[in-house]
């Protein structure tokens, strides 16, 4: 028991040491704002919570049954100035981190783009029974399990499911969200170092799930035209057939890229979970209605 | 209704809270307890509720309320449930006053009059599925046919409860256990209707609404 | 039609050699049982005493003993699963193939949830909520046996997955559309589903009765305000399932529908939503967890109280803050959910009231701490697992508040930080409160109290182990791993999972010591005997009980005048005020009859259960009727009670006595 405090100091120095990948080492400003918040709530929190745990055990030591220089005060049962104190401290620490949620909810809403000078690259997402398909409607191309982005520049993704629900996770990028079919979801993040980041799926989706991660590849501008101009010219086609057959489960699916997608295909695969006349797509608010 | 509360163990010139009076009666406990039970079958109506409200507009190119609902039958329907618990309440008086023919009466009408419901309601989803309104249709038939239907099968659970409690009456006669257990039943009874005026609001009124 | 709906001899997992040996383990260990029972003769004594029995003290012994086992099953799961996480790096694959760890965290947390989290909480609370009232029994007896009866047949379907047929591979909230028919068309869903909905229907008819109980049956003089804070909690928890449950008992007709009958609830297409799902479930999810966590808060009232010598501080607050979480366990729900796209003001509403609920429960963690201050605090082991739930669980409660901010939740949702986070709260606040609880209460039940050295072991081990097992996972949650993973490619991932896998080894070390307790307890009961019914010199009634006590608990109802009315009668006896109350009259008592209604319903219910999984449409019409029948014989049976004699009252008081009789 006395040793928690220096357990988690041991902690937080190895968490340190995880710090070179993963949430604690953002690369671009969504998760950097997402870092600071949950640092400084840390902060607040711990605040309290050490005092109190100190406290705890401080309490337990010394009014031991054995000690008999501590004083007994058997009808010690109330007191209003402690009530007063014991239900302000945790209301006024919930207001303070109350209000870093509040604003930190709206700052970083997923949907909310990232303002900047530099014209966003779209990318479309689906995921499928074990792989992610992406899907650039501009640039006309697509990749499957391997993601190209610049650095730099806003990414602005509209997400979907082929069937079953997983949730789209860079997490050095930004936080994650949930693919659902027939609904689109929204996302925005930028990378500001060039680098490769893992991603993945982070809701269980049945039994490829494990191998459903991805690379991330945060180039240049020009790398990344460059890489737009080398897809372009290999690779399959993503047609409706090379769709039916990339939506078939397979597991630990390699990376690769199509050389051109048709028309209309993400909003295919959307309606492919959408009744043409869902009543559902008219009566909810932007967030959860589903968009051609 | 007879909810009378009784202070068991007073003692003379002594006024004892409620609370203090020790543990209640049985037949407070047992429509005590009764009633949370059918308080939380409200919550999950209100659950079923819930995804009927979710679904309501989910037609999937199917049929829609407003091209299904004949709000005649509708009305009928509400009718014999109203009347029905009319009838139960004349029968809970009937029971205050230990008259089994007022009894049997009361139960035999009410019977029929929740048999007619459940017949008319039948019929409905009859219709409903032989044009192909089936509930594997859409979510949004789904979701009707389970909240209505899930409250058609609390009504014939009733009656068939009604039934047995009239075999136990005529068995056993007015005893405590019995009584308690009638009006457990009356409880529920009514319950039901107010279920069932909630579903026809919902439902079948502003399932209509364009 | 084939006879047997879609049961098969391929049912049998013959090709998955470590649940046949696990399925051959416990085949051996019920027939041992059986057998012994056989050769001590035993059978008519287990069902008049136990099996039938209506007795609340009974009855929570039995959901107590149902829990420990499968503890050792859910624990099991859980250590496969460290297992195999701290091996399959890299390339490698682990000893579980997919098919086979997926259904263990499925099974894992469905078990601990439900058939050990629930039957801790649900069995100490019938142990002890009618002693404390100052009762006889709780409301509706036979109900109550039903309830018992219920849960137990959900935790025999589960277990008969293993051997016939699989689990679910959905996780254990089985989300659609994973869990649909289209994606799962096995019958591990259905296991999951019926399990649960038989058992629910136990814990829902538990809650109805409790809160009767416990608003309807208390001793005379004992007003609200009067009760113990444990009765409080056991209130607000039951009046959460009744208001809880029914939502998923709704929610899994749904998905059963969609999955029997083709309905489009939850499907892909014809405009099912799966975001009602998420949202119906949670409804009910969020206030499970204060379901579990309410009543262990009122152990440690109890126990922080009694050893400290000293009244617990702020009785009107606990009351406040433990109604106040009831209601606000409704406002949060979300918060299971930020990542699913609700809009930012949704997202901040929700994340704001989830904070909210940490204001009451702080109030308790100061108010049990004064409780201490200025108290003589014996280091019992109950007041061990207390000690050890405070200094942890605020700890937990923090990364819940960081949870609660959507956009660190963005970041981590998902992940073994949030593994590492509800086990945090859950592990502390449930499993160390009914630890506690167990010693606590263990005296009055069998008459002798548990060896206290082991139950420290089992503490420490527990202690260490549990932070052991779960702050690596916060580490190499915010490396970015993700729940539920049965390979990973990360290999900077698997030293923090090795030491979590130590930390599972740590804690099985203490569940032995747990078993070992037992077994020298037993051994050396005549030691441990308590004679006076008041082992712990106690402030609630139960205590004014011998050890253990008679059918009807009270040969007298206890006439009470204030909070504590054990610890204030005995304190005007010791101070020459008052004389310990002599029994002079006495009268005969009616017992509720023991009755095989419980069992046999259960029975039946285990038999339908089984059918509708395996669509075996004749054999579910025969368990539905018998189940019907069961409850017609018990609806019109002639008698109902028993009454015990004076003479006998007189008999039992003569040969136990106490010290203080109120």
């Amino acid at each position: 028991m006395r040793y928690s405090s220096p357990v988690l100091l041991l902690v937080s120095a190895a968490a340190l040491s995880g710090c070179s990948e993963g949430v604690l080492d953002p690369k671009g400003p969504v998760a950097a704002a997402e870092r600071l918040i949950l640092f400084d709530s840390l902060g607040i929190m711990l605040a309290i919570v050490i005092p109190t745990v100190l406290a705890t055990l401080a309490v337990a030591y010394w009014f031991r049954a054995s000690n008999r220089r501590a004083g007994y005060q058997p009808e010690f049962a109330y007191s209003g100035r402690l009530e007063l104190l014991v239900w302000s401290i945790p209301l006024m620490t919930v207001l303070l981190v109350g209000s870093v949620a509040w604003i930190g909810a709206y700052d970083l809403d997923p949907p909310k783009p990232i303002p900047s000078s530099a014209k966003p690259v779209m990318v479309q997402v689906a995921s499928l029974d074990w792989k992610w398909l992406f899907v650039y409607p501009e640039e006309g191309v697509a990749s499957v399990n391997h993601l190209t982005i610049p650095v730099g520049t806003p990414v602005s993704f509209e997400l979907t499911s082929s069937g079953v629900m997983n949730s789209f996770f860079v997490p050095q990028l930004a936080g994650q969200i949930y693919t659902m079919a027939g609904m689109v979801t929204h996302l925005n993040l930028q990378a500001d170092h060039s680098g490769t980041y893992r991603g993945m799926s982070a809701n269980f989706s049945g039994e490829g799930f494990a191998d459903m991660h991805f690379n991330v590849d945060a180039v240049t501008p020009e790398a990344f035209a460059e890489w737009v101009a080398s897809t372009r010219s290999s690779g399959p086609v993503l047609d409706a057939q090379a769709y039916a057959a990339l939506v078939k489960p397979s597991k630990a699916v390699a990376p690769f890229t199509y050389r051109s997608i048709a028309p209309g295909l993400f909003a295919g695969i959307l309606s492919a979970g959408l009744q043409p006349d869902d009543g559902l797509c008219v009566g909810y608010p932007k967030s959860m209605r589903a968009e051609r | 209704m007879n909810i009378a509360v009784g202070v068991d163990d007073v003692h003379e010139g002594e006024l004892v809270n409620t609370s203090e009076a020790g543990p209640a009666p049985k037949r407070i406990v047992v429509s005590y307890g009764f009633w949370i039970f059918l308080l939380s079958d409200i919550v999950m109506f209100s659950a079923l509720f819930a995804g009927y409200a979710a679904l309501a507009r989910a037609t999937a190119g199917g049929p829609t309320g407003s091209q299904l609902f004949n709000q005649q039958t509708v009305a009928m329907e509400t009718a014999f449930l109203l009347l029905s618990s009319y009838s139960c309440g004349l029968m809970s008086l009937a029971i205050n006053s230990r008259g089994y023919f007022g009894t049997f009466l009361g139960a035999g009408v009410t019977f029929l009059l929740g048999a007619a419901f459940l017949s008319l309601e039948l019929r409905e989803f009859a219709t409903m599925i032989a044009i192909g309104a089936t509930p594997q249709r859409s979510a949004f038939l789904s979701a009707f046919f389970t909240l209505v239907g899930c409250h058609g099968l609390h009504v014939a659970v009733g009656l068939s409860w009604l039934v047995l409690m009239m075999i136990q009456l005529a068995m056993r006669g007015f005893s405590p256990v019995v009584e308690r257990r009638l009006h457990c039943f009356s409880l529920f009874w009514h319950a039901l209707d107010i279920i069932w005026v909630l579903i026809f609001t919902v439902v079948y009124l502003m399932g209509v609404v364009p | 039609m084939n006879l047997l709906g879609k049961l098969s001899w391929s049912a049998i997992p013959v090709h998955q050699p470590i649940i046949m040996g696990t399925v051959a383990c416990i085949g051996v260990i019920i027939l041992a049982a059986l057998a012994w029972v056989t050769a001590k003769g035993s059978w008519l004594y287990l069902w008049r005493e136990w099996l039938t029995s209506v007795d609340h003290k009974r009855i929570g012994v039995m959901y107590l003993v149902l829990a420990m086992l499968m503890l050792v099953r859910g624990f099991a799961d859980g250590i496969m699963m460290r297992t195999q996480q701290a091996v399959a790096a890299g390339g490698a694959q682990g000893y579980l193939p997919p098919e086979h760890f997926d259904q263990i965290f499925s099974a894992h947390g469905t078990i601990m949830i439900f058939f050990v989290a629930m039957p801790l909480v649900i069995g100490l609370m019938n142990f002890a909520v009618p002693m404390q009232l100052g009762v006889r029994d709780v409301a509706f007896p036979t109900m109550n046996s039903i309830s018992l009866w219920l849960t137990a047949s959900g935790v025999l379907l589960t277990n008969v997955s293993l051997a016939i047929g699989e689990f679910a591979k959905t996780g254990w909230v089985a989300y659609p559309p994973l869990s649909e028919l289209q994606f799962s068309p096995g019958v591990g869903v259905d296991y999951y589903l019926w399990s649960l909905q038989i058992a629910g229907i136990g814990t829902l008819l538990s809650g109805v009765n409790f809160v009767t109980t416990i608003l309807k049956l208390r001793a005379p003089g004992m007003g609200y305000m009067r009760m113990p804070v444990f009765c409080w909690t056991a209130l607000a928890t039951n009046l959460l399932i009744v208001a809880a449950f029914p939502v998923l008992t709704a929610l899994f007709a749904m998905l059963l529908l969609d999955r029997y009958l083709g309905f489009h609830f939850f499907t892909v297409n014809a405009g099912g939503n799966a975001m009602m799902y998420v949202n119906l479930f949670w409804i009910w999810g969020h206030p499970e967890v204060y379901i579990l966590a309410l009543p262990a808060f009122g152990i440690f009232s109890e126990v922080s109280a009694t050893f400290s010598g000293k009244p617990l501080f702020g009785y009107r607050s606990m009351v406040g803050a433990t109604m106040a979480i009831c209601v606000l366990s409704y406002t949060v729900w979300l918060h299971h959910f930020f990542t699913m796209g609700a809009s930012a003001s949704v997202n901040a509403f929700f994340g704001i009231t989830s904070m909210l609920i940490a204001v009451p429960t702080g109030v308790k963690i100061f108010n049990w701490l004064f409780t201490m201050y200025g108290g003589r605090v014996r280091f019992t082991v109950p007041v061990l697992w207390t000690v050890g739930f405070m200094v942890t669980f605020v700890f937990g409660g923090l990364t819940g508040v960081l949870l609660a901010l959507p956009a660190v939740d963005w970041q981590v949702h998902n992940s073994v930080f949030l593994v590492a986070h509800f086990h945090h709260v859950i592990i502390p606040s449930v499993l160390f409160g009914c630890m506690a609880g167990y010693n606590y209460w263990f005296p009055k039940a069998f008459g002798f109290k548990l060896d206290e050295r082991w139950g420290a072991a089992s503490f420490w081990c527990w202690f260490i182990g549990f932070h052991l097992a779960f702050m690596p996972l916060y580490v190499v949650g915010l490396m970015g791993m993700t729940r539920r993973l049965q390979h990973y490619d990360v290999l900077s991932w698997q030293p923090w999972l090795l030491a979590a896998e130590a930390g599972a080894v740590v804690i099985l070390a203490g569940i032995v010591c747990q078993i070992v307790q037992l077994v020298v307890s037993i051994r050396a009961r005549e030691q441990l005997r308590d004679t006076t019914g008041d082992p712990w010199n106690g402030r609630t009634l139960e205590w004014s009980t011998a050890s253990p006590p008679p059918a009807w608990n009270f040969a007298m109802l206890p006439h009470v005048g204030e909070i504590d009315a054990f610890w204030a009668k005995k304190q005007r006896v010791h101070a020459r005020q008052e004389r310990s109350v002599q029994r002079r009259e006495y009268e005969p008592i009616e017992v509720p009859k023991n009755s095989p209604t419980g069992f046999v319903t259960a029975f039946f219910a285990v038999l339908t259960g089984f059918a509708l999984i395996w669509h075996i449409w004749w054999m579910a019409g025969v368990g539905l009727l018998g189940a019907a029948v069961t409850l017609l014989c018990f609806m019109f049976r002639v008698e109902d009670e028993v009454e015990i004699p004076a003479e006998q009252v007189a008999l039992f008081d003569q040969s136990h006595p106490v010290e203080i009789s109120l």
